[in-house]
C-alpha cells in the first residue's frame, strides 16, 4: 500500500521536498495540484526527506498539494503500436490516439556489456559526398551535428533519415520548435516513412523537466526494437537543450558547477545516453544522430566539448555545408577499407590539399601575390566546394570518388597530390595523364 | 572472521549512499548495500561520527532508506595470480566475458564473479624445498602462463620471515589449492595458494631500489621514439582535444610497443574503442613472440556509461596488476585512456561530499592524487638483481582542448614526457598530431641526440619562415629561407607523420628509424641546385612522394632497396655537391652514431 502525502516541505526551482517513508531512489510520484497532475522523480533521499523533480515544473504547486508515490521508476509502453505515433516528452499521446499502457518497460536501463559488442561494419550510405567519402556514417554510430541556430540541421537530419536504409526511425525532440517538428513530419510523410517512425516530442513550449526524459524514453524504446532485430535510427534534436535542463536541476540542487554552470557529471550524463548506440550481435542496432547547437558558435562550450569527447565523431554544419575541418567520423576506417581501394587515400589527400587551399586563400585575402602553386590550389578549392561540398550534391560514393579524381586532375599534376603512385597509375583519368616524376 | 559490521542506509544522492552504523567502520573498506535481492558493492569514502558515506559501484536506483549495509572490513582489492593475462575485466576486476555468459547483452547490477575461478589449473614447479627461509615477494615456484613463466610468490602482505613447512611437488593444481605451507616465527602455519589479494590503492613495494628510467621504450611511433622518447619505467601523457588522435595513438602503441605486457585501462571512454582491441588482438600475431597480441595484454574496461565510481577504481586496478607482473622481472606498459575521466569521477564524488571545490570544481587534492598515481610507475631492482618496470602513459582530455586546465597542469608537473596533440595538426590530417615544437621529453631516445637537435632546429627555423611568410608572403621570402621551409615540411610529412592504418608504416623499428633519420639528415644538410621557388617546391614534392612510397615498403625488401636507389639518384642529380661528400660531412658533424 503506497502512502499519500499532503504536505510539501519546500519548493525550489522545479524540485519539491516532502517527508516520507519507504521511498526508493529513482521512484516516481504523482503530484496533484490545482493545475492538474504531474509526474515527479525522486532525485535525493536524506533521512525522511525526499527531493523530487517535478516534470511539469513547480509553477502553481502549493505546500498542501498531494504527493502519491507510485512504487516504480519511470516506464514507457513498448509494442508495435508505437509505430506512427506521436508522444510528448513524458510519453503521453500528442496525436489524439489512445494512451498506451501495455508492456511497460523501465527507461535508463543498464549499459551493454562491452564484451558483447561487435565491431561496427555496415556503412550507411547517405548520398552526401562529405559524409560518404570523407566521413562515412556507420551503422550503430553515435554522431552529433554541431551547428548554430539558423542552419538547416533539422533538414539535414531528416534527409539522412530518409536516405538511410533503416527499419525504424525514432525522433526525440528536446525543446524542438513546433515548426521544426512539423517540418520533420512533412519530410517523413512525403517519403512515406511516417508509419515506421515514432515521435517523442518535447517542444520549446513544454515544461523543461519533461525534456530530461526524451533521450531515455527514445533510447529505451529503440533498444527493445533493436533487440527484436530492427535497425533503428534515433534522431535527437537538440541535445544542448537537454544539457541546459540538467544544468537547471543541478543549480536548484545546489551542486557545485564545474564549467559555466554545468554540473560536473555532464560528461557521464551525456555518455550514458550516447553509449546506447549499439549493434547487437544476432539482432538489430541503434544508430544515433543528435543535433548539438553550439552557444556562441563556440565548440569549446561545455556542451559540444563534452559531446565531442563522447561521440564517434561529429559533422560540422556551417553556412549550409558540412565542413571538412572538424567534421569527423571515427568509425570510417572500419568501413572505407572495403569500399574502393582509392577511398582512404583520396579522402586524406583531398583534405590535405583543401587545407593548403585555405592557406592560399588566406594569403590571397592579405593581398599577397599568388604563386603558380597557389593559383592551382585556389582552383582546386573552388572545384572541391562546388562539386563535392555543396549539400545539393546527391551522388553515390563511387561517383563521388570519380569526381574527386576529376577535380584533382583538373587542377594538379599527379605528383602534387601526395597520393601513392600505384593509385595514381590506376585511377588518374587517362586523358589527363602526365608522366610521374619526370624531373626527379 | 570477527562479527561483521552492519549499518542502515539513511541517504541516497546519485551514486553516494549515506549509512548509519553503531559498529566499527574502516576508511576505504568495502561494504555491500543490500537492496531487494541484490548486493551492491560500495567503498567507504568518508566517516563522520556514526555516519559514513559510501560510493556505490553500481546504479543506485531502487535503494531505499533503511536498506541494510554489510561492511567487510577489507579494503578494495584485486586478486593476483596466474591467469590474468588475456582477460577483460571491468574496473573492479569482474571478468566481462564471463559476466556476459551469465547475464547476456547487458551488465547486471550486483553480479560479481571471481577474476580467477578455481577451475583454472596450472602446472606448478617448485623452486624451493621445505626448510628454506622466505619473505614476502620471494618466488617459491613457477607456472607457465602463456608465453611467460609466471612466478608464484610469497604474498606481499605477509610480513616477516617464514620457513617453508611443506611445498607441493611438480604437478597440476587448481589455483586455489594450497601449494605451500609457511611457518612464521611463532610457529603458526600459513597455507598459500597461487592467488592472493592486494589493495588497489596501495603501491606494491616489494623491491630493493627504484632506479632512474634510462632505457628507451620503443613505441615504433617515429615522432615519439626519435623526438619525444619514453623510457622503460617512465611516465608520459598525451593531452589533446577530442578527435586529435589520443586513442589511436594508444591503440598503435599497445600493438607495437616493445614491452612484455600491455595493460589497457579504458577509463570512462567509448565502449566501441575497447571492442576494437578485444576483437582484433586475439587475431593479431605479435611478431616478437609468434603468439597473438592478446597473450600479452590485459584489458581493464570501465567505459563511459558504466558506473562512475568503478571508473575511479579502474586505474588503480590496472596499475596494481602492472606492479604484480613487474615483480616477475617483466616490463609492463600501462596505457590509461583517459585520466581526465578518472579525475572527473573524483570530482563527482567530491561534489556529492560537498567538499570545498578547487579550480573547475575539481577537488583540492587532485594534484596529489595524480602525482601519486604516476609515482607508481618506475623501474625497480629486486634483491636478486633482476629488474622490472612499469611505464605509464595516460591520455588527458582537457575541457575545450585548452591545456591550461587542472588535470593537464597537474599531470605535466609529474610526467617525464609530454606528447601534446594539436587541433591544428589533426584538422590538417597530420597524424599522429603530436605537436613537434611544443612537446617535450626528459628521457634519452634511441636516435643520437645531436642529430635530433639538428633536425629540430631545422623544424624550428622552418616554422619561423612559415610564420614570416604569412606576413610578407612568398615573394618576400628568400629562396634560401623558402628551402628551409620546404625541408622542414618535408621532414614533417615523411617522418613525423605516420599512417596508423598502413600495415607497414604503422610501426617503424628503431633500426629503421635510425636509418631513415640519416637520410633525412643528409637531405636537410644538403644544398640543392634550386634557384626558383616553384622548382624547389616541385622538387621537394617529388622527393616527398618517393619517401612516402618508401615508408610503405617492407624493411630491406627489394622494393625498399629500389626506392633507396631512386632517392639516391634524385639527390645526386640535384645537390650542388656530391652525395658522398654530404654523407661525409654528416659523419664528421655528428659524433654520436646512435646508441645500442
Ligand atoms: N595516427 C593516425 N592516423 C590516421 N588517422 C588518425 C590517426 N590518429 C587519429 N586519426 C583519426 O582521428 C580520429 C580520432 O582519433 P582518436 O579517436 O584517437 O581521438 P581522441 O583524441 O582519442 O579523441 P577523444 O578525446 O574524443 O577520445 C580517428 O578516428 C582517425 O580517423
Ligand atoms: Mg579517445
Amino acid at each position: 500500500m503506497r502512502k499519500i502525502y499532503n504536505k510539501i516541505e519546500s519548493i525550489a526551482g522545479n524540485v519539491i521536498t516532502v517527508k516520507a517513508e519507504g521511498v526508493k531512489y529513482g521512484e516516481l510520484a504523482q503530484v496533484s495540484s490545482a493545475h492538474g497532475k504531474s509526474l515527479a522523480e525522486v532525485i535525493r533521499l536524506l533521512d525522511d526527506e525526499v527531493s523530487l523533480q517535478v516534470f511539469s515544473g513547480s509553477r502553481g504547486i502549493s505546500t498542501k498539494d498531494e504527493v502519491r508515490f507510485l512504487g516504480h521508476p519511470m516506464k514507457v509502453s513498448f509494442s508495435d503500436n508505437l509505430m506512427g505515433r506521436i508522444f510528448t516528452g513524458g510519453g503521453k499521446p500528442r496525436d489524439n490516439g489512445p494512451e498506451l499502457m501495455e508492456n511497460l518497460i523501465e527507461i535508463g536501463g543498464p549499459s551493454v556489456n562491452p564484451a558483447k559488442r561487435i565491431i561496427p561494419r555496415n556503412m550507411i550510405r547517405t548520398g552526401i559526398p562529405m559524409i560518404d567519402v570523407f566521413n562515412s556514417l556507420v551503422e550503430s554510430q553515435k554522431l552529433p551535428i554541431f551547428s548554430v541556430s539558423g542552419e538547416p540541421y533539422n533538414e539535414l537530419l531528416a534527409r539522412i533519415a530518409m536516405q538511410a536504409e533503416v527499419d525504424l526511425i525514432i525522433l526525440g525532440g528536446i525543446g524542438l520548435k513546433y515548426d521544426d517538428y512539423l517540418g520533420f513530419r512533412e519530410t517523413l510523410e512525403a517519403g512515406g516513412a511516417l508509419s515506421r517512425t515514432i515521435f517523442f516530442v518535447h517542444t520549446a513550449a513544454d515544461p523543461i523537466v519533461e525534456s530530461l526524459m526524451v533521450p531515455d524514453i527514445s533510447l529505451a524504446v529503440a533498444e527493445r526494437f533493436a533487440l527484436k532485430g530492427k535497425r533503428v535510427l534515433v534522431l535527437l534534436s537538440d541535445m544542448t537543450n537537454f544539457a541546459d535542463a540538467l544544468k537547471e536541476i543541478a543549480i536548484t540542487m545546489e551542486q557545485v558547477p564545474s564549467n559555466r554552470g554545468y554540473p560536473g557529471d555532464l560528461y557521464s550524463q551525456l555518455a550514458s545516453r550516447y553509449e546506447k548506440a549499439v549493434d547487437f550481435e544476432g539482432a538489430g542496432s541503434i544508430t544515433l544522430l543528435a543535433v548539438t547547437t553550439m552557444p556562441g558558435d563556440d565548440v569549446t562550450h561545455p556542451v559540444p566539448d563534452n559531446t565531442g569527447y563522447i561521440t564517434e565523431g561529429q559533422f560540422y554544419l556551417r553556412n549550409g555545408r558540412i565542413e571538412p575541418f572538424g567534421s569527423l567520423s571515427r568509425l570510417k576506417q572500419l568501413v572505407n577499407k572495403d569500399t574502393r581501394e582509392d577511398h582512404r587515400a583520396l579522402m586524406d589527400g583531398m583534405i590535405k590539399l583543401y587545407a593548403l587551399y585555405k592557406e592560399a586563400l588566406e594569403k590571397k585575402s592579405m593581398g599577397f601575390r599568388m604563386s603558380q602553386w597557389d593559383t592551382k590550389l585556389l582552383k582546386y578549392g573552388e572545384l572541391f566546394e562546388s562539386r563535392l561540398m555543396d549539400l545539393d550534391v546527391n551522388i553515390s560514393l563511387e561517383e563521388a570518388l570519380d569526381q574527386g579524381w576529376d577535380i584533382l586532375s583538373d587542377c594538379l599534376l599527379p605528383e602534387e597530390t601526395g597520393l601513392r603512385t600505384d593509385l595514381i597509375n590506376k585511377f588518374w583519368p587517362k586523358n589527363k595523364a602526365k608522366a610521374l616524376g619526370a624531373e626527379v | 572472521m570477527s562479527s561483521r559490521s552492519i549499518g542502515k542506509v539513511v541517504g541516497v544522492n546519485g551514486n553516494m549512499v549515506t549509512c548509519e552504523s553503531e559498529d566499527k567502520v574502516l576508511m576505504n573498506e568495502v561494504g555491500y548495500i543490500v537492496t531487494g535481492d541484490k548486493r551492491l558493492k560500495a567503498e567507504v569514502i568518508r566517516i563522520r561520527g556514526n555516519r559514513s558515506e559510501l560510493q556505490v559501484f553500481e546504479m543506485t536506483r531502487g535503494i531505499g532508506i533503511g536498506d541494510e549495509v554489510e561492511f567487510t572490513q577489507e579494503l578494495l582489492a584485486v586478486e593476483l595470480g596466474p591467469g590474468l593475462i588475456g582477460q577483460i575485466f571491468d574496473g573492479l576486476q569482474n571478468p566481462l566475458p564471463q559476466v556476459a555468459e551469465k547475464c547476456g547483452f547487458f551488465l547486471e547490477r550486483g553480479v560479481y564473479l571471481p577474476s580467477l575461478p578455481k577451475e583454472l589449473r596450472f602446472e606448478f614447479t617448485p623452486l624451493l624445498k621445505p626448510g628454506d627461509m622466505v619473505e614476502r615477494g620471494d618466488t617459491i615456484g613457477t607456472v607457465p602462463e602463456g608465453i611467460f613463466t609466471h612466478q608464484i610468490m610469497v604474498p606481499f602482505n605477509l610480513f616477516g620471515k617464514f620457513k617453508i613447512k611443506s611445498i607441493k611437488s611438480k604437478a597440476e593444481y587448481s589455483i586455489r589449492d594450497t601449494i605451500c605451507e609457511l611457518e612464521n616465527e611463532k610457529g603458526n602455519i600459513i597455507p598459500i595458494s597461487m592467488v592472493f589479494e592486494w589493495p588497489v590503492k596501495r603501491p606494491i613495494d616489494v623491491y630493493q631500489e627504484k632506479l632512474k628510467p634510462t632505457e628507451p621504450l620503443a613505441t615504433k611511433v617515429r615522432i615519439v621514439d626519435t623526438l619525444f622518447p619514453v623510457a622503460l619505467g617512465g611516465t608520459y601523457c598525451v593531452p589533446g582535444p577530442f578527435g586529435a588522435g589520443k586513442t589511436v595513438l594508444q591503440q598503435i602503441t599497445s600493438r607495437y610497443a616493445e614491452v612484455d605486457i600491455v595493460i589497457i585501462a579504458a577509463c570512462g571512454e567509448r565502449a566501441g574503442e575497447v571492442v576494437e582491441t578485444l576483437r582484433e588482438f586475439p587475431e593479431l600475431i605479435d611478431p616478437r613472440t609468434g603468439k597473438t597480441l592478446m597473450e600479452r595484454t590485459i584489458i581493464i574496461c570501465n567505459t563511459s556509461s558504466m558506473p562512475v565510481a568503478a571508473r575511479e577504481a579502474s586505474v588503480y586496478t590496472a596499475v596494481t596488476l602492472a606492479e604484480y607482473y613487474r615483480q616477475m622481472g617483466l616490463n609492463i606498459l600501462l596505457l590509461a585512456d583517459s585520466t581526465s575521466r578518472w579525475a572527473q569521477a573524483m570530482r563527482e564524488m567530491s561534489g556529492r561530499l560537498e567538499e570545498i571545490p578547487g579550480e573547475e570544481a575539481f577537488p583540492a587534492y587532485l594534484e596529489s592524487v595524480i602525482a601519486s598515481f604516476y609515482e607508481r610507475a618506475g623501474i625497480v631492482r629486486f634483491k636478486d638483481g633482476r629488474k622490472g618496470s612499469v611505464t605509464i602513459g595516460g591520455t588527458v582530455s582537457p575541457a575545450g582542448g585548452n591545456f591550461e586546465e587542472p588535470v593537464t597542469q597537474a599531470t605535466l608537473k609529474v610526467v617525464g614526457a609530454f606528447h601534446g596533440l594539436s587541433r591544428e595538426r589533426s584538422d590538417a590530417r597530420r597524424f599522429p598530431a603530436i605537436h613537434p615544437l611544443e612537446s617535450w621529453s626528459k628521457y634519452a631516445g634511441a636516435v643520437a641526440p645531436d642529430k635530433v637537435a639538428y633536425v629540430s632546429s631545422v623544424l624550428f627555423r622552418g616554422n619561423e619562415v612559415d610564420q614570416m611568410m604569412k606576413v610578407v608572403g612568398e615573394e618576400g621570402t628568400s629562396i634560401d629561407d623558402y628551402i628551409i621551409f620546404l625541408k622542414s615540411e618535408f621532414f614533417d610529412a615523411v617522418y613525423l607523420q605516420q599512417n596508423a592504418f598502413d600495415p607497414v608504416d604503422a610501426s617503424t623499428t628503431i633500426i629503421r628509424q635510425r636509418f631513415i633519420f640519416d637520410w633525412i639528415i643528409w637531405i636537410l644538410l644538403g644544398e640543392f641546385n634550386l634557384q626558383e621557388k616553384n622548382k624547389a617546391r616541385e622538387y621537394f614534392n617529388n622527393l616527398r612522394q618517393l619517401f612516402l612510397d618508401w615508408n610503405g615498403c617492407e624493411w630491406e625488401s627489394d622494393e625498399f632497396k629500389s626506392f633507396e636507389s631512386k632517392i639516391k639518384q634524385s639527390l645526386e642529380s640535384n645537390l650542388t655537391e656530391s652525395f658522398k661528400s654530404i654523407q661525409e660531412a654528416a659523419g664528421k658533424r655528428f659524433k654520436d652514431q646512435g646508441r645500442g
